[in-house]
């Protein structure tokens, strides 16, 4: 056990995986020679070779596409987008081919895109967004978005282990700001499980990711709202279970997440705790999410998108009394 | 670099030459027959009502699609379109499940999920198309990519049409196979019309297999109704592949003969283009080169045609005979276990 960025834990993970299968191997752009944009590869060219991590031209349908012809082919392959934002090139061959196949062909396709997202440094509508949402509603895809060393290291693991197309979201502002313990042996963590972050009784904060934080700060501001936190973790499939059994608990609801609001994943559970634990519930799910508007570059601007921990507090102060 | 224009070819020495014995070239003709034959019976079964949706077929590419898949070795692999039954069928797919996937049976390769030619058995060494066109080229190349990170000698093939070689996946495909030298071939199933459009205003060069030249490879032109100019091209292009020399773009030049899917007159195709196309028939001129240079008896001819009919026959029955999917089937295998890894592709 020692402890490590969120960051290192991600290449550890991945490093670890290369190690121990020779199946695993690495595409993306410049992820070879320079390490990755953010440097999650760094050094891994020069362990595993130019034929396991693989520099690939500007071109992520050919990226993904042929990740899963090799996939298809016995070989376990993990795409990196430089931004996730860059998913929209793949999204096509994602949503038509990878996750389709199992289903019509009966030709699984174990393959991994990592997609290092979210914002909160000016980077603007293109490097800066969280699509999950986009792919949540595609059947035949999973989607995982790790919020701490620990998990960002136990659910790589499990998504290169996993048989279908996983999509890993790596939060790109808990790089390098969040540490933790992270084991040094290999471990999974379960796709579909979410994890109390913060246990409490008056208020249930369901969010993900790197906005984890934002309600954990917010939850410390409050001397007199005990507030629980569920990171849920992994997105496809979601932990309902979870979700329900604390909604049932504290009888109020926040759902809080860095995408936008219309047909964010929030909708999703905010129906699902109004459809399911309605009757348990003392007030009107809430949501607090970015607005609907591209991500904007400008600090100023890009602060009054990104969900505060200001507006969290707001917001469950409002639940708490409601 | 270049493109080139393949010659026909002219004797049997030639063809021996290329590997191909007497047998094989029979062998070549049952497998375009059968091809015909098998389209021929989906029409029927479409106008009887049986056939869900629409139908598609690839009259006229029979040529292309055995021609190639008869160059193709046992451990190749390759993703064909719905031009290419003859792939499948050269393959050895069996065709009582081809009928049943056409009628949306539990017995089809996609137990009803997918329909038409949108299939494949893995076991053959094929992966089920998509209807978006060129989508199936990345996943060729990296079928391909596998191969040479684990420096196998075995080719991915990757079919396409003069249509679908509009759309960034086929660039994006060829750009990567090309700077990786990857082993894969490009088969263009050149049509002349994707669906009601024209081969102008889908491209503007003389060729497709012109742009190989812009992607570091070679291309080669050739005449998609003779099975024998096809397989030749094909074979140099997949072992060259295989000796690690690179991708190819291979065109095959046909003409669809037959609307885009059987709701599509075809209006737009002039009269004598069918015409002037319909006195190359791929299976008529086989037929006739298979007498002239090989011999082909009119026992010999008989026996396969009536060989391929009672094929079909009972396959027809059979596949009649395969119930349509359960509801409760819906949702099988909206995710792989881990078992299901245990396929023949992933092994």
């Amino acid at each position: 056990m020692a402890e490590k960025t969120y960051l290192q834990a991600i290449s550890d993970g991945l490093r670890q995986e290369m190690r121990r299968d020779k199946r695993v191997f690495v595409i993306g752009e410049d992820v070879g020679v320079y390490g990755g944009a953010f440097k999650v590869t760094l050094g891994f060219q020069e362990e595993f070779g130019p034929w396991r991590v693989i520099d690939a031209p500007l071109a992520e349908t050919a990226i993904v596409g042929s990740c899963t012809g090799a996939a298809m082919m016995g070989m376990r392959p993990v795409a990196e987008m430089q931004f996730a934002d860059f998913i929209s090139c793949a999204w096509d061959h994602l949503v038509t081919v990878a996750a389709k196949q199992r289903w019509r062909a009966g030709t699984p396709v174990p393959i991994v895109v990592r997609l290092p997202s979210g914002g909160g440094f000016s980077g603007g509508p293109f490097h800066s967004q969280n699509p999950e949402s986009s792919f949540a509603h595609i059947p035949g895809l999973k989607v995982v978005c790790p919020a701490t060393p620990e998990d960002a290291k136990g659910l790589i693991v499990s998504a290169i282990e996993d048989p279908n197309p996983v999509l890993y979201m790596e939060h790109k502002h808990l790089y390098r700001r969040i540490k933790g313990e992270v084991p040094d042996e290999r471990y999974t963590v379960p796709i579909g499980k979410a994890r109390t972050h913060r246990e409490g009784e008056d208020v249930t904060v369901v969010t993900w990711g790197a906005m984890v934080y934002t309600a954990d700060e917010a939850a410390n501001q409050l001397d007199d709202v005990s507030v629980e936190i569920i990171d849920l973790r992994t997105i496809l499939p979601w932990d309902k279970q979870a979700v329900l059994e604390s909604a049932r608990k504290t009888s109020k609801v926040l759902v809080l997440h860095e995408d936008t609001r219309t047909g964010g994943f929030g909708a999703e559970i905010a129906a699902t705790i109004a459809e399911e634990a309605f009757e348990d519930l003392d007030a009107p799910p809430r949501r607090i999410t970015a607005p609907d508007s591209p991500v904007p570059f400008s600090p100023t601007l890009e602060k009054a998108y990104i969900p505060q921990v200001e507006d969290v507090v707001k917001g469950l102060k409002e639940l708490a009394e409601y | 670099m270049a493109v080139r224009e393949a010659e026909p070819v002219a004797s049997l020495s030639e063809v021996k030459e290329a590997g191909l014995d007497r047998e094989d070239l029979l062998q070549i003709y049952r497998n375009m027959v059968l091809t015909r034959g098998l389209e021929e019976r989906g029409h029927i079964l479409y106008r009887q009502g049986k056939i869900p949706g629409s139908f598609y077929t690839g009259r006229g590419n029979e040529a292309s699609a055995v021609g190639v898949a008869t160059a193709m070795g046992t451990d190749d692999v390759g993703t064909p379109l719905h031009r290419d039954m003859g792939v499948h069928v050269t393959r050895g797919v069996e065709p009582w499940r081809v009928l049943a996937q056409y009628m949306g049976r539990r017995d089809g390769p996609t137990k009803g999920k997918d329909g038409n030619v949108h299939m494949a058995d893995a076991r053959l060494g094929l992966i089920a198309m998509v209807s978006h066109l060129p989508a199936m080229l990345p996943v060729a190349v990296g079928c391909a990519l596998a191969f040479r990170i684990r420096e196998e000698q075995r080719v991915a093939v990757g079919w396409f049409g003069e249509g679908a070689s509009a759309r960034g996946d086929a660039h994006e495909a060829m750009t990567f196979a090309g700077t990786r030298r990857l082993p894969v071939v490009f088969v263009c199933d050149n049509n002349q019309w994707a669906y009601s459009t024209p081969t102008h205003l889908e491209y503007a060069t003389e060729h497709v297999a012109d742009r190989a030249v812009a992607y570091g490879f070679d291309g080669v032109v050739v005449d998609g109704t003779d099975v024998l100019a096809v397989y030749r091209e094909a074979k140099r292009a997949i072992e060259k592949a295989r000796q690690g020399g690179g991708p190819t773009l291979l065109e095959c030049q046909t003409l669809r003969m037959e609307g885009h899917a059987v709701h599509d007159d075809a209006f737009y195709v002039p009269k004598e283009l069918f015409e002037e196309w319909a006195k190359r028939d791929p299976i008529e001129r086989f037929r006739l080169w298979l007498q002239e240079h090989a011999n082909m008896t009119n026992e010999e001819d008989e026996e396969i045609s009536s060989g391929v009919k009672k094929l079909l026959n009972d396959a027809l029955q059979r596949a009649d005979e395969s119930p349509l999917p359960d509801p409760s089937e819906l949702l099988d295998g909206v995710y792989a276990t881990p078992e299901d890894l245990d396929t023949p592709h992933h092994k």
